[in-house]
């Protein structure tokens, strides 16, 4: 499979997962993620994996669950309406220390909101994908390329931190083909002691639990997970910077917005306009030492984003008032073009 | 050379699949290349429409708003498209579906009958192939051992047998407009 080949991205991040070990993958079907499910529904039962089609995604993420508890590698797909229906399992998983991989192949909200393309669910994959005190880890490929190598690493590490992950893809970048060259070896999965899986009585039964009914011991669960959060947070931020060194106005975007954005700084240096790209490539850890490098060097920062402004928060929260954030977005699926940010660029660039 | 590509027309007219022999031979032939469908409502018995880039850099958006080249095999998409095209731009139409006259005079207008000059060859249901073997000889966006090979990786492994057919209308298309 190192042949380079055409490959949707939806179709990617499925292969990138199936690659990565995983055999368990639970969904329902909807636009416009559909391919995931499709391709696993044809894969799976020819490398002897399951592909259950849910009765619901209440349902599928909490066989996602029961699938991780016994120390599988598990994946369930859904879009931005039945990523919402999802939330219980995620909190849930979060509460059980269970890894598992979510993909949201977002598309315009609130409510049933539109098919096309868009990043308006930012804030619930990063702020709250369900209730309590938790995180997950959020991936943002870029490309399909990046499907295929985030995905392996989606599942590397949940499987280490014991957390669930998120691919958060968009419509457009599931949609779309480009060339993917998959990894040529399998994986191994890693071995996974806390699981409960069969052992005919040789040690101590394990149990997955999020119910902690005495409040100081709660308390002192979540303290110890929200240490390993702060190592996350220290050690697995990722970003790809563009052209940044000497820029005055440096774009923060990721997904396909960064695409979109990175045109932009090429048209501008066209100009002679100094831009420059900060693409996150984690969401959650936020890569934010790459913002804060930059605060001492560039004028402004300007944040694109598919939505009505989500991440340009955490930027604002890393810059911290040192210097001017900015935002520019479309929303409800309308895709923004490499003009309308050059446009941006250019009025920025005559006010500073 | 990098090319914007824009095909649209009808659903079951073959607009996805000739996009994707744009986009395999151009990666084949050693460019960055980028594919995307319009997919929703439009595509369930209305028109569909295919973004393909071709480029020596990397694609950032891979949504062409603005097409070098635009494929029209409808008159829905004609007029919904022509408008878009980039001045010195082309647009291929199959003049066998669409009778209206391209508007535009700072592009260049190629009437195509590609739909009878497939039938009247037996190759009915390919005048996709016929527009992209015109659409090869009028841009020559990549070599043509790449766009040969292009079309057989396009075409899935348990459909070979039409390989050679889509080759005979490729080849009508390239020997048009002479």
């Amino acid at each position: 499979m190192s042949e380079k080949v055409l490959m949707k991205g939806n179709e990617a991040l499925a292969e990138a997962a199936i690659a990565a070990g995983c055999r368990h993958f639970f969904g329902y079907p909807i636009t416009p993620q559909t391919e995931v499910a499709a391709h696993m529904s044809k894969r799976m039962p020819k490398i002897g994996g399951v592909y259950l089609q849910a009765e619901s995604e209440v349902a599928a993420i909490n066989m996602v669950l029961g699938a991780s508890a016994a120390g599988v590698r598990a994946m369930t797909s859904s879009s931005s309406p039945g990523v919402s229906l999802k939330a219980e399992g995620l909190s849930y998983l979060a509460g059980s220390d269970l890894p598992a991989v979510i993909v949201n192949v977002q598309r315009a909200g609130p409510g049933l909101g539109g098919i096309q393309p868009s990043q308006a669910d930012y804030w619930q994959a990063t702020r709250a994908p369900g209730h309590g005190d938790f995180k997950m880890l959020v991936f943002a490929p870029s490309t399909v390329q990046e499907m295929v190598d985030l995905g392996a690493i989606a599942f590397d590490l949940g499987d280490k931190e014991r957390m669930p992950a998120m691919i958060l893809s968009d419509g457009l970048l599931g949609q779309m083909m480009e060339p993917v060259v998959m990894g040529s070896e399998e994986k191994k999965v890693q071995e996974k002691p806390w699981a409960v899986s069969g052992h005919k009585n040789k040690r101590e039964h394990n149990v997955i639990n999020s119910l902690y009914i005495d409040p100081p011991n709660m308390e002192a669960i979540l303290k110890a997970r929200y240490e390993r959060y702060a190592e996350i947070q220290e050690n697995e931020q990722r970003c790809e910077e563009y052209l940044t060194d000497d820029a005055d106005i440096i774009l923060v975007a990721y997904g396909a917005s960064a695409r979109i954005s990175r045109s932009a700084v090429d048209a501008a240096r066209k100009e002679n306009i100094k831009a420059g790209l900060i693409r996150p490539i984690t969401l959650w850890p936020y890569p934010d030492k790459a913002i804060l490098s930059k605060i001492g060097t560039t004028k402004v920062f300007l944040c694109v984003e598919m939505s009505t402004g989500q991440m340009v928060d955490d930027v604002k929260l890393i810059v911290n008032g040192k210097r001017d954030v900015r935002f520019y977005g479309r929303t409800g699926g309308v895709v923004p073009t490499p003009a309308e940010v050059l446009n941006e660029i250019k009025k920025i660039k005559g006010g500073i | 050379m990098s090319m914007n590509l824009l095909l649209a027309g009808f659903g079951g007219q073959g607009i996805l699949f000739t996009g994707k022999v744009v986009a395999y031979a151009g990666m084949l032939d050693g460019k960055e290349v980028s594919w995307l469908p319009s997919y929703g409502p439009e595509m369930r018995g209305g028109t569909a429409n295919c973004s393909v880039c071709v480029s020596g850099s990397p694609i950032g958006s891979p949504l062409v708003t603005a097409p070098d080249v635009l494929v029209a095999m409808n008159l829905p998409s004609l007029e919904k498209f022509e408008d878009t095209v980039v001045s010195g731009g082309m647009i291929i139409v199959d003049s066998s579906i669409v009778e209206a006259k391209i508007k535009r005079k700072d592009v260049k207008a190629i009437y195509l009958p590609a739909t009878r000059l497939a039938s009247d060859n037996g190759l009915k249901g390919m005048a996709n192939m016929v527009i992209a073997g015109r659409l090869y000889k009028e841009t020559k966006f990549c070599s043509e051992n790449a766009f040969n090979e292009g079309i057989r990786k396009s075409i899935p492994a348990r459909k070979q047998e039409l390989l050679d057919n889509n080759m005979a209308a490729v080849k009508i298309g390239m020997k048009s407009g002479a």
